[in-house]
C-alpha cells in the first residue's frame, strides 16, 4: 500500500486541505468499523503513541488506533488560517513539526511567494517534507493544494513545487489549483495565475484544475437538489456538499466548494486505498491521461451530487450518472468538453457498479463525444468496491481535453490587459530577482500551450487517415 | 507430472483463483459422477496436477502469485482459503508496495530485473516439490503493467532457467472499446516479446467472454467474476485429464506436450484460441440435453465461421456481418474430397477460419461414440499441413464442471488474426503521433524497441494472413 503527503500552501490550499481531511476522517470511520490501522488508512494517516513523549519514532504501524496523524504539511505565510486550523476540531490531527508559517503573508504578490519567502523557507520545508516522507513505507505522491490567484499559494507553491521535484524526482506531483474567476476581488490575480502557470507546466506531473464560478454552479445544482421533486426526499448528510456527519462544526462561507475539491481527491485516491474489482493506482492516472508532457491538465467532474433515499437504483439512475458527468455543469472548471476534442478519459466509478454497466455506459456515450483520431478508445477504467459516505455509488471523470484552451485564453487576455498597462508591475519588479523577462517567459509558455492544444483541436472531425503499416516481403 | 501455474497481475491472479476453484470442485466431484477406476485415476491425476498435499491433508495450489501491490493478493489468497477445499500455500506470493503504473516498460525494465530473483526462487521451490514438471502455466493480461511487462521478463527467466519445459501462456485480451488507454503500446509489446520465450500463447479476449457471459449464460449484472468463471472453465476443460490415444482411462501425463506437439509445429504459429460447448447457465442446464452428433456440427461451424460462441437458446436474430458473434452456416469449407496437395490455392470466403491444427477436447457421457470426423476435412486447414495430422482427438468419460456432454476446441487458427491486425493497427496510429511514448522511454523503452515489435507483430499477422 502507498502512502501519500498533501502538502497545503497558501490561504485557499489550507482551507481546501481542512476539509479534505474531515471527509477522509469521516470516511474512513464509516468503512474501518473495528478501529485497527489498516493499510488503507496509513495511506493519508500515521498511527501515533501519544503516552511516549518522544516525539519521533512513536509511529505504530498495526493495531489498534491510538492517535492519527495526517500526512499533511501545511504552509502559509500569515498565521491567521493556519491558526485556526490548530484551533478547530482538527488540532489533534496536526502535530506542529508539520507547520511553517510566518507572519507578514505575501500581500498576494507572486513575485514575494516565489523569490523571497521561497528560498527563505526553503530548508525548512525540505526538512519537514522529508521527515514526512521517512515516515512513509512507499511514498507514491504528493498532492499539492493551494490556489493560482493569491501570492502564499500561487507563489510559494510554485516554488515548493519545484522543490519537490528536485528533492523527490521519482515520487508524482498531483497539483490541485484553484483557479481566480473573472470577477476576482484580487486584482494582480492574473499576473500571479500566469507566472504560475508555468511552474506549473514545467514542474507538475498532472494538474487538476478548479474554478470558484464551476464549483458555484455546482453548488446551485445541489441547491436546486434540495428543494426536489414530491416523493423524492433527500437523505441527510449525503450531498457532496455537506460536511454534517464530519468533525467540523458550523459550516462557513466557502465550505460548500471546498467540499467538493476534497471530495474529488478522495475519489481520486480511493482505488489506490480500498480494494475493487479493476484497481487504479495513483502512478497510472499520469501515465494513462497525459500523452505528451506539458499537456497534463485534466478536467474533472464528479457526479452524483446527491443521492435520493430510494435503495434500490435503478439503471435510469445509474445511467445518469454517467450523463451528468459529460455534461458541463458538472464539470469542475467552466468548460464543456462535450464540444471540445478528448485526448483521453479516465472514469473512477465506487460502489455497487459492475464491468457490464460500465462497458454499456461507455458504448453509449461514446458516438456524443469526440475523441482524438489517434485515440478512438481513449478510456481508462477503474472499479472500486467501497462507494463514498452516504452514497451508493459515485463516479468521477477526468478528462483531458482541449476544452481547458478556452480558459487559458481567457487567462492571458485579462493578464495582457493589465500588462500591456504596465499596472501593477512595479510590485513585482521590485522584488528581487524578478526581471521582465520572467513576465515574458511566462506568456510564451502559456501561448505555446495553448497552441499545442489548439493544433490538436484543429483535427477534431477529421476522419483518421491512418498512417501506412509496416509491411512485410513474404 | 505436475503444472506450475504463475499468476501475474491483477487479472492473472484472479482468473487463477476462479481456475483453481473449478479445477478443484471438477476434480473432487469426478469420482462421485464417475464411480470405478476411470473417475478415481481423473481425481487423482487431476489433483496432482495442479495440487499438492500438505501434511494436514489440505490441498495447496501449485501456484506462484506474483502482483506489484498487495490488495489483489490478499484478496485472492483470502477467497481460497474461503472455499474449504482448496488454498494457495503460505507464503508462495511475491508482492511490492507499488504497482507498474499500467507501464509496460515500467514492469519489464524496472520490475523484472529487480525483483527476478525473489520470483524464480518461489517458482523453483513448487517446481522442486513435483515429481516431474509437465509445464509452466503464465496467467496475465496484455492491457496492465504488472502482467504484461513484469510478467513477460519473469517468462524470459523461466526460459533461461528451465530451457527443456514447455511454458504456456494465457493472456486476456481487454475490451476493444478501452480498460486502459495504451492497452494496445502494452498488448503489443508483450506479444512481440513472448513470441520469443513462450511455446505458445492461449488467448482469451474480454469482450467474447463478455457476450457468452450476457447472451448464453443470461447474466444481467456481469462482474469480472463471471468473466473469470467463464475463462477458468474453458481453461479447465483443457487442462483437465484427458486421455489422448483412445483407450480411455488411460489419462496422459503430459498434457502440455501432447497440446504444443499438436497445435504448434512452427515457430511462426504461436497464437491458440479456445471454444467450448454448451456455456450455459446452471439453471438451464437440467432442462437441456445434447447429443454428441450435434455439439460437434456446433462446434464444427464455430470453427469455420470464426465464431467464438454458439447462437444460444434465443434464437434471436444476429447480424451476419458480425461473424464471431453468431454462427454464420452461410460459410462452408470450399471444395470437397479433392486430396490436399492437389488443391488450388483455395479462395476461401471471406470469413472463413482456416485452422494450422486443432484439438478437440470431448469429456463425459459416452464420449467414445462420438463422431470427430467432421474435423477431419481438408478444407479446413492449411496446404501444408495434412488433415490427419492437424487434428487430434482427446476423451475422457468423467463429465466435467456440471456438463453432462461438453466439447472443446483448441484451435491454432486464423481466429485470432482480426483482432490481432485491430490491436496494432490501433498501436501504430498512436505511435505514428507518439503520444505516450515519453512515458515509456522514461524506462528504457526506445522508439526503436516499439518499431522492432511493430515489425514482429505484422510478420506474425502476414503469416496467419496466408495460412
Amino acid at each position: 500500500m502507498t502512502q501519500s503527503i498533501i502538502v497545503q500552501v497558501g490561504q485557499c490550499g489550507n482551507q481546501v486541505g481542512c476539509r479534505f481531511w474531515d471527509l477522509a476522517l469521516r470516511e474512513h470511520a464509516y468503512v474501518n468499523t473495528k478501529g485497527i490501522y489498516d493499510e488503507a488508512l496509513s495511506s493519508f494517516f500515521r498511527n501515533v503513541d501519544t503516552r511516549r513523549s518522544d516525539g519521533e519514532n512513536n509511529d505504530i504501524t498495526s493495531g489498534k488506533i491510538r492517535s492519527l496523524r495526517a500526512r499533511a504539511v501545511l504552509i502559509d505565510m500569515e498565521e491567521g488560517v493556519v491558526n485556526e486550523i490548530l484551533q478547530g476540531p482538527l488540532r489533534d490531527v496536526f502535530d506542529s513539526t508539520q507547520l511553517i508559517t510566518d507572519v507578514s503573508g505575501s500581500g498576494n504578490n507572486w513575485a514575494v511567494g516565489h523569490k523571497v519567502y521561497g528560498p527563505a523557507c526553503r530548508e525548512q520545508v525540505v526538512e519537514k517534507v522529508r521527515q514526512a516522507a521517512e515516515r512513509c513505507d512507499s511514498l507514491q505522491s504528493f498532492f499539492l493544494i493551494h490556489s493560482m490567484g493569491g501570492g502564499t499559494g500561487s507563489g510559494l507553491g510554485t516554488y515548493v513545487l519545484s522543490l519537490l521535484e528536485d528533492e523527490f524526482p521519482e515520487v508524482c506531483r498531483i497539483v490541485t489549483s484553484v483557479y481566480p474567476s473573472a470577477e476576482d476581488d484580487v486584482i494582480t490575480s492574473p499576473y500571479n495565475s500566469l507566472l504560475a502557470m508555468r511552474e506549473l507546466t514545467e514542474h507538475a506531473d498532472c494538474v487538476l484544475p478548479v474554478e470558484n464560478q464551476a464549483l458555484e454552479i455546482v453548488n446551485k445544482i445541489q441547491r436546486m437538489a434540495h428543494c426536489g421533486k414530491p416523493g423524492h426526499v433527500i437523505r441527510k448528510d449525503t450531498t457532496l456538499i455537506s460536511g454534517q456527519g464530519g468533525v467540523g462544526g458550523t459550516e462557513k462561507a466557502f465550505d460548500a466548494m471546498n467540499n467538493i475539491v476534497a471530495n474529488l481527491l478522495l475519489n481520486l485516491t480511493s482505488s489506490a486505498r480500498f480494494e475493487g474489482s479493476l484497481n487504479m493506482d495513483l502512478n497510472e492516472i499520469a501515465m494513462n491521461l497525459v500523452p505528451f508532457p506539458r499537456l497534463h491538465y485534466l478536467v474533472s467532474s464528479l457526479t452524483p451530487l446527491y443521492t435520493l433515499s430510494d435503495v434500490n437504483i435503478p439503471i435510469r439512475r445509474l445511467d445518469q450518472m454517467f450523463t451528468d458527468a459529460f455534461s458541463k455543469d458538472h464539470q469542475l472548471i467552466q468548460a464543456d468538453p462535450k464540444h471540445s476534442l478528448y485526448l483521453a478519459c479516465a472514469l473512477v466509478v465506487r460502489g455497487n457498479v459492475q464491468v457490464s454497466d460500465l462497458r454499456r455506459n461507455i458504448e453509449r456515450l461514446k458516438p456524443s463525444l469526440p475523441f482524438v483520431s489517434w485515440n478512438q478508445e481513449g478510456w481508462k477504467t477503474s472499479l472500486c468496491s467501497v462507494p463514498p459516505v452516504g452514497h451508493t455509488h459515485s463516479l468521477l471523470a477526468l478528462a483531458n481535453s482541449t476544452c481547458v484552451r478556452p480558459t487559458f485564453m481567457e487567462l492571458r487576455n485579462r493578464f495582457m490587459k493589465l500588462y500591456k498597462k504596465k499596472a501593477h508591475l512595479h510590485h513585482y519588479l521590485h522584488v528581487e530577482g524578478m526581471e521582465p523577462s520572467c513576465f515574458t517567459e511566462a506568456v510564451s509558455s502559456l501561448s505555446s500551450l495553448i497552441e499545442e492544444y489548439g493544433q490538436l483541436e484543429s483535427t477534431k472531425g477529421q476522419l483518421r487517415a491512418d498512417t501506412p503499416r509496416l509491411h512485410v516481403a513474404m | 507430472m505436475s503444472i506450475v501455474s504463475v499468476q501475474l497481475g491483477q487479472c492473472g491472479n484472479q482468473v487463477g483463483q476462479e481456475l483453481f476453484g473449478v479445477l478443484s470442485s471438477d476434480s473432487l466431484e469426478a469420482q462421485r459422477q464417475c464411480p470405478g477406476a476411470p473417475g478415481k485415476d481423473y481425481r487423482d491425476c487431476a489433483l496432482e496436477r495442479f495440487f499438492s498435499q500438505e501434511r494436514t491433508g489440505a490441498s495447496c495450489a501449485r501456484a506462484v502469485l506474483v502482483d506489484m501491490e498487495p490488495k489483489v493478493i490478499s484478496h485472492t489468497i483470502a477467497t481460497a482459503a474461503k472455499s474449504g477445499t482448496w488454498k494457495y500455500e503460505d507464503e508462495s506470493y511475491f508482492c511490492q508496495k507499488q504497482g507498474s503504473g499500467n507501464n509496460w516498460a515500467n514492469g519489464f525494465c524496472v520490475h523484472g530485473p529487480r525483483h527476478e530473483e525473489a520470483v524464480c526462487n518461489l517458482v523453483q521451490r513448487q517446481v522442486e516439490r513435483c515429481d516431474r514438471l509437465a509445464g509452466i502455466l503464465a496467467m496475465m493480461s496484455v492491457a496492465g503493467g504488472t502482467g504484461s511487462g513484469m510478467g513477460t521478463y519473469i517468462t524470459q527467466c523461466l526460459r533461461d532457467s528451465y530451457p527443456h519445459s514447455f511454458i504456456l501462456n494465457q493472456l486476456t485480451w481487454p475490451y476493444g472499446t478501452g480498460e486502459v488507454i495504451v492497452q494496445n503500446y502494452n498488448s503489443v509489446l508483450t506479444l512481440s516479446h513472448l513470441y520469443q520465450w513462450s511455446d505458445a500463447i492461449l488467448v482469451h479476449e474480454n469482450d467474447i467472454v463478455h457476450k457468452i457471459c450476457s447472451k448464453l449464460m443470461n447474466i444481467k449484472h456481469i462482474s469480472f467474476s463471471d468473466v473469470n468463471k467463464v475463462i477458468a472453465h474453458q481453461l479447465g476443460s483443457m487442462l483437465q485429464p484427458a486421455d489422448v490415444q483412445g483407450t480411455l482411462g488411460h489419462y496422459t501425463r503430459n498434457p502440455v506436450g501432447e497440446l504444443m506437439s499438436s497445435l504448434v509445429c512452427h515457430s511462426e504459429y504461436k497464437l491458440l484460441s479456445l471454444s467450448t460447448i454448451p456455456q450455459m447457465c446452471r439453471s438451464s442446464l437440467a432442462y437441456s440435453t445434447f447429443t454428441w452428433p450435434g455439439l460437434l456440427k456446433h462446434l464444427r461451424q464455430m470453427l469455420i465461421a470464426n465464431a467464438r460462441m454458439e447462437e444460444g437458446n434465443n434464437n434471436s436474430i444476429y447480424d451476419v456481418h458480425l461473424s464471431f458473434v453468431g454462427i454464420d452456416w452461410q460459410v462452408r469449407v470450399p471444395l470437397n474430397g479433392q486430396p490436399a496437395l492437389e488443391r488450388m490455392p483455395q479462395r476461401k470466403q471471406p470469413g472463413f477460419n482456416t485452422s494450422l491444427a486443432n484439438v478437440l477436447i470431448m469429456r463425459g457421457k459416452d464420449v467414445s461414440s462420438a463422431d470427430p470426423d467432421g474435423f477431419l476435412h481438408t478444407g479446413l486447414y492449411s496446404s501444408w499441413l495434412p488433415a490427419e495430422a492437424a487434428f487430434n482427438t482427446w476423451r475422457s468419460p468423467v463429465h466435467f464442471n456440471g456438463y453432462e456432454k461438453s466439447a472443446t476446441l483448441v484451435s491454432n487458427s486464423q481466429a485470432l488474426l482480426k483482432p490481432l491486425d485491430s490491436i496494432v493497427g490501433k498501436a501504430w496510429n498512436m505511435f505514428a503521433s507518439r503520444a505516450y511514448v515519453h512515458q515509456y522511454t522514461k524506462f528504457g523503452i526506445s522508439e526503436e524497441d516499439f518499431l522492432d515489435s511493430f515489425t514482429a507483430l505484422e510478420q506474425v499477422i502476414s503469416s496467419y494472413r496466408h495460412l
